[in-house]
Formats: C-alpha cells, sequence, structure tokens
C-alpha cells in the first residue's frame, strides 16, 4: 500500500511539475502588440522589445479596415472586423477568448475611461453598441438616427473623459456625443458637423474633438469641456478655388495629430498637410507632401511627424520634422504602406508593408532600418500603450 | 508576384462613347440605361481586349484598393456593396462609366487616371458575375 501511495503521490508530483513548467512565465504586457493579416482574418502577436512576432491568432472573420483598442490592464485586444465581428484576445495567452458578431458592417471601436464599455461604430445598422468589456454582452446601443427613418454611418469614434463617446455621422453630418454614465441608457447630445464627416479624433488632452469633412473643405471643431459654446469649423476653405483630385483612399484621423504646439491634418484630395496652430486654430502653413495623405502621425515626443499616402503613391512614406515644418525625409519602405505605429517612446516606427507581405522597423534618428519580418498582407499595426491613452 | 500596374491609356474612341453613356446616366437619376445609350456604347466599344491586361494586378487594386472603401470582400463599407448579388440589374456600361467618371457629390472617385476603359471594362465584368478572389 505504502509504495502504491508513494507512486501517486510521484505521478502527482510530475503531472504538478509538468504544469508549472508549462504555465507562462511571469511578466507584463508593456512591450507587445498585434499586426492585422487583413486578408486572413488573424492576427499577428509581436514584442517590440525583440523586435518580432511571438503568436498568432486565427478565425477572426473580414478583417480589412480592422482597428483594435487595448483593456485598461493591456493585457486584452479587441478587435474590431469590417464584418461586425467583435473579438477579445489575450496577448498573454495568444488565445481568443471571445468573439460576437455585433453588427453587419463596422469600422473599429473605442474604450471607456474605466474600461468598463467597449463600443463599436457601425455602418449597418448605422450607429455605435456598447458591450462590457469584461463578457462582451451587450449593454446598450444608441442608433445613429439624424433624421426620421433615416440612419448614418458612424465614423471617428473616440472616448472622452467621463465615459463619453464622441463621432460623427457620415451621412448625417452631425457630431454626437453620448455619455454613458450610465452604461444602460447613455444621453446624447448634437451638434452640427458639416459635409460628409469621414473621420474625426480627439486631442490627446481629451478637450477637443476634430472631425475632417469630405463634402467641404474645413474641420468642424467641438470643446468637450464646454459643449455649451457648439461645434465650429477650422481651416475653412482650405482649397478654396482649387480643382480637388480624385481621392482614392479616405484620410484617417486619430489623436496622434498633435505635436510641438500645432495639429497636422491630412488634406483631402491635395498633395498636402494641413498645419494649425492648437491655442487659437488658425492655418499656420501647409507641407507640400508626395501624395494624398492618409495618415499624419506624430511621434510620442511630437518632433516629427510621419505620412503615408493613398494609392498610387502609397509606396512612399515622409518624415516632417515640426520645428521647421519641412520634409525632411522621404522613404520607401516597401509596397502598399497602409499604417505606421511608434514605440512607446518613439525611438523605432512598425511600418506596414501590404504588397510585400512585410512589416519594416525603421530607427526613428537614423531612418536606417533595423528589422522587420515577414506577415500576410499586413494592414494595422496596435502597440498596448495605446489602453493609457485619452481618445482610443 | 510582380504589382507594377501597366495601364494601358484610355482609347479616345471608348472615352467618347462612355462620355456619351454618363451624359444619358445623368439625366436618369440613378444610373440606369436608355436603350439609345446602349447603343451608343455598343457602337463605340469593341470587345475589351486582353493587351496591357495583367488580370492578378487588376484583382489585388479591386480587392485591396477599391477594397479600402468597399470592403475587401466587397461587401460594403463608405463605398457601397458590389457583391454579384448587390449589382443584380446593373448594366456593365454603367459600371465601367462609374469606374471611369465617379459618381460627383459622393465619395466614388474617377479611377481613368489610373485605369484604361478596357481595365475598367474588364473589371465590371468580373464584378457583375462575382469577382475572383486573389490567388497567391
Amino acid at each position: 500500500m505504502r509504495s502504491l501511495a508513494y507512486l501517486v503521490f510521484c505521478v502527482l508530483l510530475a503531472l504538478l511539475l509538468g504544469a508549472c513548467t508549462a504555465s507562462l512565465p511571469i511578466r507584463g504586457t508593456g512591450d507587445l502588440g498585434l499586426v492585422i493579416e487583413r486578408a486572413d482574418g488573424a492576427v499577428t502577436l509581436v514584442n517590440t522589445s525583440v523586435k518580432a512576432p511571438y503568436g498568432r491568432v486565427d478565425g477572426l472573420g473580414d478583417l480589412s479596415h480592422a482597428s483594435v483598442v487595448y483593456s485598461r490592464d493591456a493585457r486584452y485586444a479587441y478587435v474590431f472586423g469590417r464584418d461586425g465581428g467583435l473579438s477579445k484576445i489575450d496577448l498573454l495567452e495568444s488565445r481568443l477568448v471571445k468573439r460576437v458578431m455585433q453588427s453587419g458592417n463596422a469600422i473599429g471601436g473605442s474604450i471607456s475611461q474605466d474600461g468598463r464599455i467597449v463600443v463599436a461604430q457601425n455602418y449597418t445598422p448605422g450607429g455605435i453598441k456598447a458591450f462590457d468589456a469584461e463578457s462582451l454582452e451587450l449593454l446598450s446601443e444608441v442608433p445613429a438616427e439624424y433624421a426620421p427613418g433615416k440612419f448614418s454611418k458612424v465614423v471617428g469614434l473616440a472616448d472622452a473623459p467621463g465615459n463619453r463617446f464622441a463621432y460623427a455621422l457620415f451621412d448625417g453630418g452631425e457630431i454626437w456625443v453620448s455619455d454613458f454614465s450610465n452604461p444602460q441608457s447613455p444621453t446624447t447630445r448634437k451638434f452640427p458637423a458639416g459635409k460628409n464627416p469621414y473621420d474625426g479624433l480627439i486631442t490627446p488632452d481629451g478637450r477637443y474633438y476634430l472631425a475632417g469633412l469630405f463634402g467641404e473643405d474645413g474641420i468642424a471643431k467641438l470643446d468637450l469641456w464646454q459643449l455649451e459654446k457648439g461645434s465650429s469649423k477650422i481651416l475653412e476653405n482650405y482649397g478654396r478655388g482649387e480643382e480637388k483630385l480624385p481621392v482614392f483612399k479616405m484620410p484617417h484621423l486619430r489623436g496622434w495629430s498633435l505635436a510641438a504646439g500645432r495639429v497636422w491634418l491630412p488634406a483631402v484630395g491635395r498633395h498636402e498637410v494641413l498645419v494649425a496652430d492648437a491655442r487659437t486654430w488658425k492655418e499656420v502653413s501647409r507641407v507640400q507632401v508626395k501624395g494624398q495623405p492618409v495618415f499624419a502621425m506624430a511621434s510620442p515626443d511630437g518632433r516629427q511627424v510621419w505620412v503615408n499616402f493613398a494609392h498610387p503613391d502609397n509606396g512612399w512614406v515622409q518624415v516632417i520634422d515640426t520645428l521647421t515644418g519641412q520634409v525632411i525625409k522621404t522613404l520607401q519602405p516597401g509596397k502598399a504602406i497602409l499604417h505606421m505605429e511608434f514605440t512607446t517612446r518613439g525611438e523605432a516606427v512598425w511600418i506596414s508593408a501590404r504588397d510585400d507581405n512585410r512589416v519594416v522597423i525603421v530607427d526613428t534618428r537614423s531612418f536606417e532600418q533595423i528589422g522587420g519580418f515577414e506577415v500576410n498582407a499586413p494592414s494595422g499595426i496596435f502597440f498596448t500603450a495605446r489602453s493609457a491613452r485619452i481618445g482610443f | 508576384m510582380d504589382t507594377g500596374y501597366s495601364f494601358a491609356r484610355p482609347k479616345q474612341s471608348r472615352l467618347t462613347a462612355i462620355k456619351v453613356l454618363i451624359t444619358c446616366n445623368r439625366e436618369r437619376s440613378h444610373m440606369r440605361i436608355q436603350p439609345l445609350c446602349i447603343l451608343a456604347v455598343l457602337a463605340f466599344v469593341p470587345n475589351a481586349n486582353a493587351e496591357n491586361l495583367s488580370p492578378s494586378d487588376l484583382t489585388r487594386l479591386v480587392r485591396q484598393d477599391c477594397g479600402s472603401c468597399h470592403g475587401m470582400r466587397l461587401t460594403g463599407g463608405l463605398g457601397t456593396p458590389l457583391t454579384r448579388e448587390a449589382l443584380a440589374g446593373r448594366s456593365p456600361e454603367s459600371l465601367t462609366a462609374t469606374i471611369l467618371y465617379g459618381r460627383p457629390g459622393t465619395t466614388m472617385p474617377a479611377w481613368k487616371s489610373l485605369l484604361s476603359v478596357a481595365q475598367a471594362e474588364w473589371i465590371s465584368a468580373r464584378l457583375l458575375e462575382g469577382f475572383p478572389e486573389e490567388s497567391r
């Protein structure tokens, strides 16, 4: 009997030890992130310290135009797919935790200040939906009904302090601010924006919401600290009297645009980056660039703005020095550059080259390539530093 | 795979025909074709020839670049859906005209600076029969 008990003990000990070696080392997530594989419905998980992938999660549906926000603890990624899928991914265990189909056609999402509410923005049916960040259960929704029976595509959703979300109605021409203090019954205030807002952003301090306009030249601005003052327009008529070029890809806005006391915004249908003073909101200058900008992204220190371009100029990337307002570097990192993401403190930028099936890592001081790896048709790159930012 | 596009310049006679079509289209509110317009097109547009066409490049262009608005699976986004079902009843000529000249007042740009008439015709025909997947 005693030898049998001893044997059982040994077996149990072996199992326990095996379980221990198979379990994960204790680690943080501050240097992790993911790359969207838009054609394969998968994400490649990456580590920015070793500049390499460490995992992959697939089965995420249509990820063309997918975007990602991170949980408050930067462990979980919420992936919003084109097909309305919302997937929660555990970066530590490299696995899909939960996936829900929340709409027919979605364009992105955001997470609340307290980290408890994940909100998706939808084209079909037009509106936003709020989910419990833990369980992905539906909490409430705000249909974007801008006229009786008419629903708008929602663009530019961004989180604002106070568990509020600001977003723009592409068809409705309005900016809406929904307060989710009570997640089950949000309250919404509406402001005029202008014709066809195509995307929006919140400044890093959470104060101003800006919506870029496609249907007219200008940017709509709303002061979230003083909603009673209403919305207004900046950079109005920036292209007056000039013929717009055909826009082969809509520019994207996100809260990276503030640098050196100025906002840097892609001009629609022009080979220009618009620069406005972030206190007076007056136009300061325009930077002539290689093509129609898609992203104009400020480095974390605000010293540089990196710009990529719409088809057919999407093989170029240009770097603007924010002190002089001049283009200081023109790069050709690969074919079909879709996205750029700075590491947390900005020593490097990761660039997705879709048609080269490659992510390229570039040093932001020397502009040398310091790494890269193969990924099938990479698009968005998202690092966990986003979890600590307002407006994401 | 070589993805550098080598697009042929639009042929003038066909352009004229398509312009006639556009004019006809604008007379009716949403891109329905009148019989006369079809005749005009048939008179001017020869069969789409394959010269200078690279089907794999065009397939990639539609899936990836048109896909930035219409969705990679062409199920729609900021742009309208372009699936076979969604386009049922549309004529190839009206699609070709939309591709080349865009739809003023919407986000659909004119692609005539990047695509030849033959290439736009090829894309229209493929869209109507259900657009092919990219081969790897």
